[in-house]
């Protein structure tokens, strides 16, 4: 970061974006995660609110990763197909976070706005167990808030949900505009 | 009709042993969601301070037990064996650092740890309008939780912190007590 920018205010803008060296073990990050659940589920009373609270947490932690990612990995070049930024998704992102790539990446049969990403294990629900009552809840829904918010901040709006089938499955619906204009790109 | 592009890694056993570590960035970045949350859910700093001392505490009470099962020490002889243990082997299990152990008061029953780095706050910058929120508080929740349940009651709080300018941060942990109260039912 140019210092001529930040003039010294803030040491933090200086350092420079490199891999963080430390590495913390999958218990500290579980750990925290379930606090995080359990104080989200004190404030909320229904599961479609917990999930809508913990894909709010993700998009915080999504709309800041974004910016570190695309410098490291690719050099500041910004993604303008969808298929592109949804590669960029299931190897970049995921190996940053989780330290290995998304298991699928499927389209839709009949809706072309529909994506699937699918993974066997996920690391955050490794160590929930969800009770019979609230059998629905999935808290990838924080994975899914991360993955919104990297579409949305890279100019492909689109909404992210989470559902159990083979697993987890992040399911990513494109607006309208974003494929109509995926198409016009690929006609020209 | 459906475009599938599928790479499975060998994704089982990355998940399925749980002393694998994955880059802090996840951690830290989770970390400071919740504390974004709590800040525009409590207004002001002190109660954010102690909600994160609680939630703390809930993590240390269930990261002593992981800890226990992953590392074969046995029992600390005496406080400044406990924090040795805590500084080499405890905070490099889960934080990845090793903050060193100073200042051990006459008595013998107070010392600070020093913490070069700290994890938790690898992008963070506190506000003007936060400066008395002590934003690794969760740090000290966990080290009370967890040595509350060796039967050691301590005192933890932050003396310094690299948030608020000094160099280093520094938590200083004083004995008060041996509990001598019976195990809770079910253990032995």
């Amino acid at each position: 970061m140019e210092t001529r920018f930040t003039k010294g205010k803030s040491a933090l803008l200086e350092r420079p974006l490199t891999r963080p060296k430390t590495e913390v073990s999958v218990s500290a990050f579980a750990l925290l995660f379930s606090e995080v659940v359990q104080y989200c589920q004190s404030r909320v009373y229904s599961v479609t609110e917990l999930q809508a609270r913990l894909a709010e947490m993700g998009q915080r932690v999504g709309a800041s990763l974004l910016d570190v990612l695309v410098l490291r990995e690719k050099n500041g070049k910004r993604e303008t197909k969808v298929l592109n930024i949804l590669l960029f998704i299931k190897v970049s992102v995921w190996r940053s976070l989780f330290g290995k790539e998304a298991d699928k990446l499927e389209q839709a049969n009949d809706d072309d706005k529909i994506y699937y990403i699918i993974e066997k294990e996920s690391l955050v629900n490794t160590y929930i167990s969800v009770p019979k009552e609230n059998s629905t809840l999935n808290c990838a829904a924080f994975t899914g808030g991360i993955i919104e918010a990297i579409l949305t901040h890279s100019g492909f709006p689109a909404k992210v949900t989470v559902h159990w089938h083979k697993g987890t499955t992040l399911m990513i619906k494109f607006d309208e505009a974003v494929i109509a204009r995926d198409k016009a790109l690929e006609g020209r | 009709m459906s475009r599938q592009s599928n790479r499975t890694t060998d994704s089982k056993k990355m998940v399925g042993d749980s002393s694998r570590i994955n880059n802090s960035e996840l951690f830290t970045l989770t970390y400071g969601a919740l504390v974004t949350q709590l800040c525009k859910d409590y207004e002001n700093d002190e109660e954010v301070n102690k909600q994160l001392d609680k939630m703390g505490y809930n993590i240390g009470v269930r990261l002593i037990e992981d800890f226990l099962a992953r590392s074969s020490i046995g029992r600390c002889q005496d406080f400044r064996e406990t924090a040795d243990v805590i500084a080499k082997v405890a905070f490099k299990m889960y934080l990845g650092i090793t903050p060193s152990v100073t200042n051990w008061s006459p008595a013998g029953d107070e010392f600070s740890l020093i913490l070069e780095s700290n994890p938790l706050v690898d992008f963070v910058e506190l506000p003007d309008n936060h400066s008395t929120l002590i934003y690794s508080n969760l740090l000290c929740g966990i080290l009370r939780g967890a040595l509350e349940m060796v039967q050691m009651a301590v005192d933890v709080r932050f003396v310094q912190d690299t948030l608020r300018g000094d160099n280093v941060t520094e938590i200083r942990m004083k004995f008060i007590k041996r509990i001598e109260e019976n195990l809770p039912a079910g253990d032995e």
